[in-house]
């Protein structure tokens, strides 16, 4: 089984030797190969944010899963979840920044102990919400089982990965019977009306390329897994975004260990699309880690990278003004963001 | 290692231009123009292309269609059929010749 980066004592655990690997990154680090001078022949350099409009709370790196391309390096054995006092500051600074929707990721976010907590108080205020659920959470033991029902009573937007419609591809990468586990989960889910026609209850599936390659075309894609779940396992769903793995932390890892880092690395950057770079979700994201520290965007997070916004880098001292007017800050990786179609957490961007 | 073949040559296959700038344009652009979606879809090209690339045995051309393959959306099992029909058709190209054979054994037998 896979073990966390940090379990095994790996140096890439450490995103300072990330950052050092990605920013080596020979023959690609070579001046015009630098995300930074793609940004400029693109005129998009710096880049800047446009308005909040999501409010991405990490709530824990805690996760009955230990998938291998996980870029948050979450797991069983990691602890750092976000506690009721930050989730406070989080509710708060969210409604001062103008953010229509609340994205609550993880780990799996429901392994937090005040998970439904936050999501009540954020029902209350009117937020839009979304839950990154990875499936298998609600088969994992009794106390998930409600999870449907409650997301219906909040009327949660589910976003939940899939990377492929056989059991051999999503194995995997996620694990050994979690395509079985997962489609149960999605049964349970869709009992309760989530994906199901005139519901009003949205049900999203998250398809990321099982190794080193980039994704296909979100539409196409999402013809073939609506056919495919729905003749397989009677499965139904709303939207499928096909998103890009990002050279960061396991999948990283992944990479370096398959001996295909460069490979891919000089797949993303020959991929750059420019109206794909105009619009990477860092420009209407930002992304809050489970201690309160502020990022522009999950990626970055696990990076450690915070915005660049002296003054309002926790969500404690949240600063709408301050934040509009940072520069965003970028690096190697975010080539996984523009390449082809683009991609983002809601999928293709161009 | 000296070898015939190296997976670094492949990237480096627009280089063809430095000699003869002209008909290398002319053979990307409709390169290009070939595999965009048509009557056929990218798909299905990509899925010729793999096959194909079997029946001339280029290791770049099956290295790179794999690759694009599996970034349009096909699977191993449609990719394995793909080379089957290569198989199919290479080895049945060699026994339909095997009719030939026999014409020409009954005119030199009596
Ligand atoms: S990818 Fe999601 S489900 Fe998998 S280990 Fe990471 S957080 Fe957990
Ligand atoms: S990795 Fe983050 S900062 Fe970089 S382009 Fe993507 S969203 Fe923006």
């Amino acid at each position: 089984m896979t073990k966390s980066l940090l379990a095994r004592h790996s140096a890439l655990s450490d995103t300072q030797r990330q950052l050092q690997i990605l920013s080596q990154a020979i023959p690609f680090g070579n001046e015009p190969h630098a995300f930074t001078t793609k940004l400029r022949e693109s005129s998009l350099f710096p880049l800047t944010p446009t308005q909040i409009e999501i409010f991405q709370v990490n709530v824990g790196k805690m996760c009955n899963q230990v998938c291998k391309h996980c870029h948050v390096d979450a797991g069983p054995d990691r602890k750092e979840i976000m506690t009721r006092q930050t989730m406070q500051q989080c509710i708060d600074a969210a409604n001062r920044s103008g953010a229509h929707t609340v994205d609550i990721t993880g780990g799996a976010p429901e392994m937090n102990p005040d998970f439904r907590w936050f999501v009540e108080e954020l029902s209350a205020s009117g937020k839009k919400i979304l839950v990154r659920c990875n499936l298998t959470i609600i088969v994992s033991n009794p106390k998930y089982h409600d999870l449907p029902e409650f997301f219906k009573a909040h009327n949660v937007e589910v976003v939940s990965s899939l990377p492929y419609f056989s059991a051999a591809r999503t194995d995997s990468q996620r694990g050994e019977g979690v395509f079985e586990r997962s489609i149960r989960a999605l049964k349970m889910l869709n009992a309760v009306g989530y994906g199901m026609p005139g519901t009003g209850l949205t049900l999203n599936l998250v398809y990321n390329p099982s190794g080193a390659f980039l994704p296909a075309d979100q539409a196409g894609l999402e013809h073939e897994f609506k056919q495919k779940l729905r003749k397989g396992w009677e499965i139904e769903f709303n939207n499928l975004f096909a998103i890009t793995n990002l050279p960061v932390s396991r999948f990283l890892d992944y990479l370096i260990e398959s001996g295909n880092y460069e490979g891919y690395m000089d797949k993303l950057i020959g991929a750059y699309n420019p109206a794909a770079a105009a619009n990477v979700m860092c420009r209407n994201t930002v992304s809050v880690s489970w201690d309160g520290y502020l990022y522009d965007c999950d990626f970055n997070q696990m990076l450690d990278l915070k915005v660049d916004a002296p003054g309002s880098q926790h969500v404690s001292e949240w600063n709408t003004e301050t934040l509009s007017q940072r520069s965003i800050v970028v690096n190697q990786h975010c080539f996984g963001c523009t390449a082809g179609a683009g991609s983002s957490c809601g999928g293709s961007v161009a | 290692m000296k070898t015939y073949y190296n997976p670094e040559d492949l990237k480096k296959f627009g280089n063809i231009a430095d000699f003869e700038p002209n008909l290398a344009k002319k053979f990307f652009d409709y390169y290009g123009d070939v595999f965009k979606e048509g009557a056929l879809t990218a798909r299905e090209k990509s899925l010729i292309a793999l096959a194909v690339a079997h029946a001339v045995q280029c290791p770049y051309c099956i290295d790179a269609y794999t690759s694009d393959a599996l970034e349009k959306g096909c699977d191993e099992a449609q990719m394995m059929e793909a080379v089957h029909v290569t198989a199919a058709i290479r080895g049945g190209a060699s026994l339909v010749h095997g009719v030939q054979m026999m014409n020409k054994y009954k005119e030199l037998s009596m």
